[in-house]
């Protein structure tokens, strides 16, 4: 296959990605749309990767993959310290920080 | 390869799919995985094996596992709150401009001058991609990025506990007295305070089941992290 085509997979996982974090409103699913958006780099990162034979892409995607891990981490936290704290799991209600 | 390229796509498009329309997030968190997998098995179709494991290990196993525990912890209590109450408008918006942004990346991806795109790449070795080259790079070419990305995860690991301790809005004062010889299962405990019986059956086990129609701002008031300063501490001026 070309690699043009993984790149177009690749935008459109990263445009649904996009859409999911416009739409949604329960923090842990804008959560999981931003990692389908870190995951479309990663794709189009290894298909460049692939294209000029090197693996510096490679290498770059597993630091990608690092630093999705610990945004997940530090995102759950806060989505249960505010299940904690009962306020509504919702981040159209949560608008104090908004100015 | 190009049958296989077609259905791993299709898969991985299906489940980012999933991942946006689908209410319940724990169906999400499940389409994310198929998703994943998916992404996985192209990116060993680009010949990067370690990733496509490093993948299928890290994100599908651990990650996927941390996210259905916090979903079962903070969804599990089948709140009647609809997750989906955008409106119209809003949706009809972020799907024009999803549109426009795909149309603006594949302007940007297939008007490039590089000639090697439309091209199978470049002819590699078998051993492109292995372990052994991944990890000769990252000890190598790329040991300070290495270290860096050990650090993060330190910091990180710190953070989530920091985060989710049991500190937050909930002091020493208000926990109830576990009785000396008793049934410490039936012991009064605040609501949604994590315990085991919660989290095997939901709400009203051990405690009533909050209305959260009504009673959610009242109790929201009443709790103690909205609770007035103690009367020596003057105001700032």
């Amino acid at each position: 296959m070309n690699v043009n085509w993984f790149l177009i997979v690749s935008a459109l996982i990263f445009c649904l990605g996009a859409v999911g974090v416009l739409i949604r409103r329960n923090p842990l699913v804008v959560l999981l749309c931003l990692e389908l958006m870190l995951n479309a780099g990663n794709l189009a990162l290894i298909g460049f990767s692939r294209m000029w034979g090197g693996t510096d892409g490679q290498i770059f995607a597993i630091v990608v993959l690092v630093v999705a891990a610990c945004e997940v981490t530090i995102g759950l936290g806060i989505v249960v310290a505010l299940f904690r704290r009962r306020l509504p799991i919702d981040v159209d209600e949560l608008r104090e920080m908004q100015g | 390869m190009g049958f296989f390229f077609f259905v791993f796509a299709i898969v991985a498009l299906a489940g980012a799919v999933g991942v946006v329309a689908l209410r319940n997030p724990f169906y999400c968190v499940l389409s994310l995985v198929v998703h994943l997998i998916a992404l996985a098995l192209l990116f060993l179709l680009l010949e990067a094996q370690f990733v496509a494991v490093a993948q299928v290990v890290v994100y599908a196993g651990a990650v996927m596992v941390l996210y259905v525990f916090v979903v079962a912890y903070v969804g599990g209590g089948d709140r009647p709150r609809p997750l989906w109450r955008a409106s119209a408008k809003q949706r009809a918006l972020a799907i024009g401009f999803g549109v426009a942004l795909f149309i603006e990346l594949a302007i940007a991806l297939l008007g490039t001058g590089l000639q090697a795109l439309s091209t199978h790449g470049a002819h590699v070795g078998l051993d492109y991609g292995s372990p052994g080259t991944i990890g000769t790079q990252l000890l190598t070419t790329y040991l300070f990025p290495f270290e860096v990305a050990s650090f993060l995860l330190l910091a990180a690991a710190v953070g989530a506990v920091a985060l989710a301790g049991r500190r937050g809005g909930l002091e020493d004062d208000d926990l109830p007295v576990a009785p000396e010889h008793g049934d410490f299962v039936a012991a009064p405990r605040p609501v949604a305070t994590g315990t085991m019986a919660e989290g095997v059956a939901g709400y009203g086990i051990t405690t009533p089941m909050p209305d959260p129609q009504q009673d959610d701002r009242e109790l929201r008031e009443t709790e103690p992290f909205e609770r007035p300063l103690p009367e020596t501490v003057e105001p700032p001026a």
